[in-house]
């Protein structure tokens, strides 16, 4: 009788494939249905971003940005904002700040619906992309509200925000938030519990909180850990510290254990939201007293001569920024998010690198897949929660 | 009986007989079930995304299922900023359709590059594959998506089989 | 803690360094020299005092007439403590930087990122190619003196990667195989 010869497969999950979340190469070894070994290719959406972040003026970069982690497109402008504004020294009134922590949760909101969706979708409830979108048009209907764009507002400024918000926003905002919470108990009805989600959740795609801080992985991966690492409580950024929240973690450290904080996040989320849309007055402030940076409104502007010239200095030339580097991280609906801003006083910025916390994920990706099975990769890549455009930039 | 003085275009309400060309049938299954090919790149297949949900249902018209392998597919809806190191994946599942293929370009950055004109992103994904309908915005909303697929439908209700 | 104050723990535990403290608007600010790096590093993350256990970001920006033209960024963050530090190594294209991958694995692909973006060569790292650029392409884009625009024919035509010969040879044992059955 000969002996079996047994090899190792090589499989390509490649670049276009229904379940990476995008752009994501992976080339599996695998024995029978275990992988042994899993070596992603990334690169495939880099865009060149920061390169071209150099050549625009400070305000042009904050559109440029909020493409990059398309999902939560808000919070990468916040998170540039907020350090351009160190830089400037700038302090911005409690409307503005009351009114981005709105924008940044409700943005937190409508990545976790499409990570919901898209997780279920993968694992084989289809129905859950279609709830959570659904949800979804509500949150985009407010953006459209604020900016008439549903995608990328370019509402957070820097300085502040765009301008006042609309007639018609409260309302929109308190229907979605008396309206979430329901919904919010339906998905977890029909996931939570149901006996083939729990196992192709858990145990799945373990990794210990010392693993997952070591690779960088700060976010919703390591709180699933046992870490309880949140930049809103430890390092707090536009009155994050006057809300009362909690920050949901486990302690397992499988994909079951980072759906379970994700979906707590999301009450958090809408807590937050209704302790910000009450103290939020429908209109007011919308941005900071600076000149240099905040364009005047548009009746001065016609009316008198220093507004017009401020006006014009703005748009044409942009305002400068004093030299110097500052790092500023956000809590973005992936992990801790971050923008590296060195300006040598020139109205350009000289280097913009963002913090992407889909990049460790990726990159801890062989050691969360290795000895599962290709099912499990899935499963893994869907709870990671990446976005190739963070990841690429 | 078929009543010459008031001819129906072939119609005739008691004989059950539908006439037309064979090319006109074929055209109209074609472009009744157009079937896209899953091929998102970036933030436009999000609104792709959200077409195919329940709000702008893609399925009225005739899109029922977004294939995940090329070889079923009809429709190529290349959404996002193709890359430069993507191009040759692209072409290479672009080939892997089968005939008769369609390929709408969806968003600025596939049309003509976007916002971002610098090295890594192709300038449009004309360069590499050829394309039927140009559907702009960053990212369009799902209706004009929508508008752009029944362009091509007539697009293809024009042409020959 | 400010960087005079974790000057003072550090200069104690890496012998012989001269590390200087830079003026920054958030958090504190080391120069490091790049052959006191490793020990630096080390001495961050296992001092229970100051304990470093995240590299949350390393990063690179190139300041191009001058020199040295590179500085590399390293962005650390301690939970214990909840402080935050930022080293700075300054770098030149012809001297290597050490390798920071075997006390944090996160700099693994962000090194790689460096490599690809600026043309750092950093010593020690096991798998130092590009990331994000496809793999044979020619320069290092982020650097200052590279353009943002290029006129460059797109490529839809990976090279194959196996020889001719190669190839032939893989035919030929497929052949073979199937017909010993």
């Amino acid at each position: 009788m000969a002996e079996l010869r047994t090899e190792t497969m090589t499989v390509n999950m490649g670049p276009q494939h229904p379940s990476t979340h995008g752009v994501l190469r992976l080339v599996l070894e695998l024995d029978g249905e275990v992988v042994q070994s899993a070596s992603p290719t990334i690169g495939y959406l880099h865009t060149g971003i920061e390169k071209t972040a150099e050549q625009k003026k400070w305000q042009q970069v904050i559109p440029l940005v909020e493409r990059m982690d398309y999902l939560g497109a808000q919070s990468n402008s916040l998170a540039y904002a907020l350090c351009v504004e160190k830089l400037l020294g700038l302090e911005m009134p409690q409307r503005v700040r009351d009114i981005r922590v709105l924008i940044a949760e409700l943005q937190r909101l409508g990545s976790h619906l499409i990570w919901l969706g898209t997780h279920s979708l993968e694992l084989g409830a289809v129905s859950m992309l279609f709830y959570a979108l659904r949800e979804r048009e509500l949150l985009l209907n407010i953006n459209e509200l604020l900016a008439g764009f549903r995608f990328f507002p370019s509402y957070i400024r820097i300085g502040g925000l765009r301008e006042d918000l609309p007639r018609g926003f409260h309302e929109a905002v308190n229907a979605f938030l008396d309206r979430f919470p329901r919904k919010l108990d339906d998905y977890e009805g029909l996931l939570t519990k149901n006996d083939i989600f729990l196992r192709r959740t858990e145990g799945v795609g373990v990794v210990s909180q010392e693993d997952a801080l070591a690779w960088g992985l700060v976010g919703p991966i390591a709180r699933a850990a046992g870490s309880d690492y949140d930049v809103r409580k430890y390092f707090p950024y536009t009155g994050y510290d006057t809300y009362d929240f909690d920050v949901p973690t486990a302690t397992e450290g499988d994909v079951f254990a980072r759906y379970r904080v994700r979906m707590r996040e999301m009450r958090e989320s809408v807590k937050i939201c209704r302790q910000a849309i009450e103290r939020i007055a429908p209109s007011g402030t919308w941005a900071c007293d600076d000149t240099r940076v905040v364009p005047p409104p548009k009746d001065k502007v016609y009316t008198e001569m220093e507004a017009l010239i401020q006006h014009f200095l703005i748009y044409s030339q942009g305002f400068t920024v004093p030299a110097g580097d500052a790092y500023v991280p956000v809590e973005g609906p992936r992990g801790e998010h971050g923008t590296y801003v060195v300006s040598d006083g020139a109205n350009r910025p000289w280097r913009v690198k963002m913090r992407a916390p889909s990049l460790m994920a990726i990159q801890a990706l062989p050691t969360l897949v290795q000895g599962g099975l290709i099912a499990d990769v899935v499963a893994v890549i869907g709870s990671s929660d990446v976005v190739m455009g963070d990841c690429d930039r | 009986m078929v009543n010459p003085d008031t001819h129906d275009h072939g119609l005739d309400p008691e004989l059950p007989i539908l006439t037309t060309t064979v090319e006109r049938i074929v055209q109209w299954a074609r472009r009744s079930a157009i079937w896209p090919l899953q091929f998102g790149l970036a933030c436009c297949a999000i609104e792709m995304m959200a077409m195919a949900a329940s709000r702008y249902d893609i399925a009225r018209f005739g899109a029922e299922v977004f294939r995940g392998s090329p070889r079923q597919s009809d429709l190529m809806i290349v959404a996002g900023r193709l890359s430069r190191k993507m191009a040759p994946a692209m072409r290479r599942v672009y080939d892997q359709m089968p005939e008769p293929k369609w390929v709408i370009s969806m968003g600025a950055c596939a049309s003509v590059g976007g916002v971002f004109d610098n090295y890594a992103v192709v300038q449009g994904v004309d360069q590499v594959v050829p394309v039927d309908v140009y559907v702009p915005g960053c990212p369009p909303r799902p209706e004009s998506l929508i508008y752009g697929i029944v362009q091509l439908q007539q697009k293809i209700a024009r042409s020959r089989a | 803690m400010d960087a005079p104050a974790i000057i003072d723990v550090l200069s104690p535990l890496v012998s012989g360094t001269a590390y200087e403290a830079a003026r920054s608007v958030d958090f504190a600010t080391i120069y490091v020299p790049p052959d006191r790096l490793i020990a630096t590093c080390a001495a961050l993350r296992d001092t229970p005092a100051l304990g470093f256990n995240v590299l949350a970001e390393m990063t690179a920006a190139d300041y191009f007439p001058r020199d040295p033209r590179f500085e590399v960024v390293y962005h650390l963050l301690s939970v214990p403590h909840r402080i935050r530090l930022r080293l700075k190594v300054r770098a030149t294209e012809k001297v290597a930087v050490p390798t920071v991958q075997g006390i944090w694995p996160a700099a693994g692909w962000l090194e790689r990122e460096i490599w690809d973006m600026f043309g750092i060569v950093f010593d020690g790292h096991p798998d130092l190619r590009r990331l994000l650029m496809p793999e044979d392409w020619e320069g290092h884009p982020q650097r200052k003196d590279y353009p943002v625009q290029i006129r460059k024919a797109v490529q839809t035509y990976e090279a194959l990667e196996v020889s001719e010969e190669e190839f032939k040879a893989n035919l030929e044992r497929d052949r073979v195989k199937r017909t010993m059955h």
